[in-house]
């Protein structure tokens, strides 16, 4: 609400005034600083249409502190004028009088006064005239009394030119009357208020308008991390297909069911100390299924159900190694060999989505953890283009609908197929996930029937997930660098509908 | 995957045909390779180095492509070139043939000695030989490639090629001290024993990677011919000797390993890729391996393997319906020479000593897969109705978050993996205190252990941003590793659930009344009475004094929150106070 003193007489002034009134002319009857006056119209100006209020600029002449003194005491040449009596005084003297310099040659030039040169005791000055026009402070009284229009723009300039006068540029409001124009402001209201309500007094008062411009006060609340919104969204595309979620709650897995339960031979460079992480303590499982592993022994020393096998000497020391999981499909073997165990077999569809380790070097798109998301499908009789058709299913869910096929070579999967996305921003092919079959050699030492295939695929979810929320930098991501107002910002994650900005990512 | 660089114009010299960039990409994808990137010499450099070193270098296209990495027959053009053009149909896959020489055949000896070191070799000869610059350049980068990939760094093979010229066999390959092997290395100038050379290579970077394998063992492989010429110390270094230059022109060649398996493999694939440019083509030179125990083997071995494999088989793999005669036709484009038997609905299929990674019919389906087309076979969906279900501990944590973000605090995602400081040392606790699993390898300390409880991560992220307005409000529900001798790997994860309020004040009410939030959501009423819970005074190292509760929920300790100790604060860089809560979810499935 416009309040003070000020901004009241203003209203009154202008409900008397014809037209309308000048800023700085209510300041100088007043006797308040303008800037005040200027205070007054802009809260005017806030409650909407009160007054109207124009910015005006005029130019103005104003005397300089030489030239205030100069209208008090006169110029300098009538003040040297004024110090010369009849009788004369010397020059030497008159020069150290405080106007002498200036007011001597301005005088002489005058003609108001002369030097007579051969005085007995050095130069000695003497008046010409009796009295003498003052004619600069009369010019610098006009000015100072607002006049300065009575003039000449020569005499003005001469007057500039001798630093007595400047002009100044005024910035002022020329005030009316607005279209909703009153004198009794004090009934704008900001906000409803209960008393209002119940009054019913909101009926009669005027309420000042909203700014519909500025920005909303933001919710005070909590916010989801986008990778784990975008793991919702992955779990629920599964569970949208009938798959149930296997358990992966044991980051700590043997080298028995990382690898060699895949058939991964033991010198396969996975297993090098350079890509996977071993632990120190516990260092060794102490149970596996020895049953089993007798049978996965032999199908990789020497071969079997079918197979030529790797050939080599297999060492129980070197399955028994326990390390941080390098994939979750070390779950789904156990998941799988569980299922072996159930007779009848009964067709499943597994999934899962957790955390994966490497011994990684660490880079804007590696972190030595990431999530892995996996999909299972065993059944009798599954081919290659069942593997394709629910490939197709799952990333149409994701909104991904352009899908091309390349063969690849995977250590557990056989036939193997990479999955080819086309990336409208990179305008070009890009990986997308990794698939295949199992291995009969992995599935039978497990004892699944022989008749029985089992599809699977897998993809990391930080590359999406990247994709989706335009993230560069992994690290701003995952772990505690995350950018928290990242976080905050982050919008739902709807994967089939408009994609993010695009990445430019390479296919990981 | 191992990625070889070819000379573009020589490639397609050799497919007899030019492509365009994306033709070209195209045939490799379907094939199984990649084309991962266009570029020269030149360009390597310059982006290695800068512009400056690459003046005067190559800019010769060059075309980089990954291999599989079980394909050990496509390591180099000649390999690459055969397998694309029999794809095509261009050629027929060459037989490979072993010939007994009407001479003298080459012989290695070998001693018991190297039993305990490289216990196996294998040896093959080609005859009359015409290298050019660039068939000898391809020969020694095969070399490499193999080196790199199947023999493990030369720990399972190392192979050695020798001018057969300069030698005289029988050859015998030993092993002995160090200090008693003393030769002319390639490309030295002055004889050396293995001990000057295991100190001269250490600064080599190309060699410096081998020394390991043999470097602490008291007895070194090494290859001698019957006048004492040293051919090799493997896997390290051949002799200068018995060098091989682009005008040798017969080559003896030797494979050294502790795998018997590849190293039989290595030399097949070395003898059928560069066979090519014999006299007679394709034709390989056998030669006699004599084992300590006195049995002789002739190498290589060259083996054809015959398979079986219905017709009707592969189209239930792949899920197509090809006539028996049609799939053969696909097999043997792939380098599988197959044809129709028996009744009709069996295929024959020849495997030749080039595809070691055919193991097991489901390879052969494979490539009558990549032949038929992946991108042409039929798409179906399995017909099996199953039911889905969520992993409880998973279903429970969903729900739970968005309850815990409903409250106000926002979701932090931490790693796994953290140094033995951050859950011991500024918790105020002794490592043997935090039963925590330990890592054996890590490269940087940020990786020595599985995290013990989710409160470090915590705290570490509010340090990353402490720009932001307060108050700071985090949780985090995620695993945590803790030792436990009753699981078959020796450890289990816990599902945690973590909250830290950071602001200027201590916020003890905050966590508390969190706290109180979530056993309403979980249903457990406050009380002492059975399946209810009550906080009850604590310590902790972790804590400040009087400021610590330990949680009781259906009669079991299940965390404790309070307000962290000043020197936990400071440790972790913060600077306000900082209240916490930490339980335990899985009683509560």
């Amino acid at each position: 609400m416009a309040d003070g003193p000020v901004a009241e007489v203003l209203l009154q002034r202008l409900e008397a005034a014809d037209g309308g009134l000048d800023s700085a002319e209510l300041a100088a009857e007043l006797g308040v600083e303008h800037q005040t006056v200027v205070g007054a119209v802009k809260s005017l100006q806030a409650l909407g249409e009160i007054i109207e209020a124009e910015l005006r600029s005029t130019k103005r002449w104003e005397l300089t502190t030489e030239g205030e003194e100069i209208a008090r005491e006169g110029s300098h040449e009538a003040r040297v004028f004024r110090s010369v009596p009849p009788e004369g005084l010397p020059q030497s003297e008159l020069m150290r009088l405080p106007s002498g310099k200036v007011g001597f040659s301005k005088a002489m030039s005058n003609k108001w006064i002369r030097v007579d040169k051969s005085a007995a005791d050095g130069p000695r000055v003497f008046r010409v005239v009796d009295s003498v026009e003052d004619e600069v402070q009369r010019r610098l009284q006009l000015v100072q009394g607002g006049q300065a229009e009575k003039l000449g723009e020569k005499e003005r300039s001469e007057l500039r030119k001798r630093k007595l006068l400047t002009e100044v540029n005024l910035k002022t409001y020329w005030v009316s009357k607005g279209s909703a124009f009153s004198t009794s402001i004090s009934k704008q209201e900001t906000e409803l208020s209960p008393e209002m309500i119940s009054s019913g007094s909101w009926r009669d008062r005027p309420f000042k308008p909203y700014n519909f411009s500025a920005h909303g006060v933001l919710p005070d609340s909590g916010h989801l991390h986008p990778l784990l919104k975008v793991r919702t969204q992955f779990r629920q595309i599964f569970l949208e297909m009938g798959f149930t979620e296997m358990p992966t709650d044991s980051y700590i897995e043997s080298s028995f069911w990382n690898f060699d339960a895949l058939f991964q031979p033991q010198q396969h460079p996975a297993r090098d100390q350079h890509d996977t992480f071993f632990l120190r303590d516990p260092a060794q499982a102490q149970q596996l299924p020895m049953d089993y592993v007798h049978r996965v022994k032999r199908t990789h020393s020497q071969g079997g159900y079918g197979s030529q096998g790797y050939k080599y000497n297999w060492k129980l020391d070197e399955a028994r190694k326990n390390l941080l999981r390098t994939h979750t499909t070390s779950a789904s073997a156990r998941a799988l060999y569980r299922l072996a165990q159930k007779k009848p077999f009964t067709a499943a569809k597994y999934f899962s989505i957790d955390r994966v380790f490497r011994n990684e070097t660490l880079d804007a798109t590696h972190l030595a953890e990431f999530h892995q998301i996996e999909g299972v499908v065993a059944d009798h009789g599954l081919t290659l283009g069942h593997l394709m058709g629910v490939l197709r299913e799952f990333f149409t869910k994701l909104g991904i609908t352009q899908l091309r096929f390349k063969p690849t070579y995977n250590p557990y999967t056989e036939p193997s197929m990479e999955v080819f996305s086309y990336h409208q921003g990179l305008k070009k092919w890009v990986e997308v996930g990794n698939s295949g079959i199992f291995r009969p050699e992995m599935l039978l030492p497990m004892g699944l029937p022989e008749n029985v295939s089992v599809i699977a695929w897998g993809l990391s979810l930080e590359r999406p997930t990247m994709i989706k929320y335009g993230i560069n930098n992994i690290r701003e991501l995952v772990g505690h660098k995350v950018n928290l107002q990242m976080v905050y910002d982050s919008p739902l994650c709807r994967l089939d509908a408009e994609r993010g900005p695009p990445s430019t990512q390479e296919a990981a | 995957m191992p990625t070889v660089s070819l000379k573009r114009d020589l490639l397609f010299r050799a497919l007899g045909r030019t492509y365009t960039d994306e033709e070209f990409d195209e045939l490799c994808f379907e094939f199984g390779l990649e084309l991962d990137e266009i570029t020269s010499e030149k360009e390597i450099i310059s982006k290695e180095q800068g512009n400056e070193k690459a003046q005067g270098a190559s800019d010769v296209v060059l075309y980089k492509i990954d291999v599989p990495a079980n394909r050990y027959d496509l390591l180099c053009l000649e390999g690459l070139v055969r397998g694309l053009q029999v794809f095509k149909e261009r050629i027929k896959a060459p037989m490979y043939k072993r010939v007994i020489p009407n001479g003298e055949i080459q012989k290695l000896i070998i001693t018991e000695e190297t039993a305990k070191i490289r216990p196996y070799a294998v040896v093959a000869v080609l005859r009359n030989i015409k290298f050019t610059k660039d068939r000898y350049e391809s020969f020694i980068e095969l070399q490499e490639k193999l080196h790199q990939n199947i023999c493990r760094k030369r720990a399972l093979v190392a192979i050695g090629t020798h001018d057969l010229d300069t030698l005289s066999g029988p050859f015998t390959y030993t092993a002995k001290k160090p200090s008693d092997i003393k030769f002319k290395p390639l490309n030295k100038t002055k004889e050396y024993t293995a001990c000057e050379l295991m100190n001269i290579y250490k600064t080599d970077n190309h060699l410096k990677h081998y020394l390991h394998i043999i470097e602490n063992k008291p007895l070194y492989p090494v290859i001698y011919d019957s006048n004492g010429v040293v051919l090799s110390m493997p896997p390290v270094i051949n002799g200068h000797h018995s060098k091989i230059t682009v005008n040798t022109r017969n080559i003896f060649i030797e494979c050294t390993g502790t795998d018997f398996t590849k190293a039989k493999i290595v030399l097949d694939i070395i003898v059928t890729t560069f066979s090519e440019y014999c006299e007679n083509q394709f034709t390989v030179e056998a030669a006699e391996v004599v084992f300590p125990n006195g049995k002789l083997h002739t190498f290589p071995e060259l083996a054809y393997r015959k398979e079986m494999v219905r017709a009707d088989l592969i189209n239930k793999k792949v899920g197509i319906r090809e006539t028996p005669e049609n799939l053969a036709k696909l097999l043997t484009r792939m380098c599988l020479k197959s044809e129709v038997i028996g009744d009709g609905n069996q295929i024959e299929i020849e495997i030749p000593p080039t595809r070691a990674d055919i193991i097991h019919a489901c390879d052969i389906i494979e490539d009558a897969a990549i032949a038929y087309g992946y991108n042409n076979i039929q798409m179906t969906l399995p017909k099996t109705y199953t039911i889905a279900n969520q992993f409880p501990l998973n279903k429970l944590t969903e729900l739970l978050r968005h309850d815990m973000a409903a409250a106000g605090f926002t979701e932090a995602l931490t790693f796994a993996l953290c140094s033995q400081e951050d859950i011991a040392d500024k918790l105020g606790l002794d490592i043997s205190a935090t039963k925590a699993v330990l890592i054996s390898n890590p490269k940087t300390a940020e990786f020595q252990v599985a995290r013990t409880t989710l409160l470090p991560g915590l705290l570490k992220t509010i340090a990353a941003n402490r720009k932001m307005p307060l108050p700071l409000k985090l949780f985090e529900i995620s695993d945590i590793v803790i030792k436990d001798s009753s699981r078959d790997v020796g450890a289990r994860n816990y599902r945690h659930l973590c909250a830290v309020y950071y602001n200027k004040n201590p916020g003890f009410e905050i966590i508390h009344g969190l706290l109180d939030r979530i056993m309403q959501l979980l249903d457990v009423p406050p009380g002492e009475k059975k399946g209810g819970y009550v906080i009850r005074a604590s310590e902790g190292p972790a804590f400040f004094p009087g400021r610590c509760a330990e949680i009781f929920a259906r009669g079991q300790s299940i965390g404790k929150l309070g307000v962290l100790h000043p020197d936990v604060i400071t440790k972790f860089e913060l600077t306000m106070p900082c209240s916490c809560v930490e339980i335990n979810i899985e009683p509560f499935l």
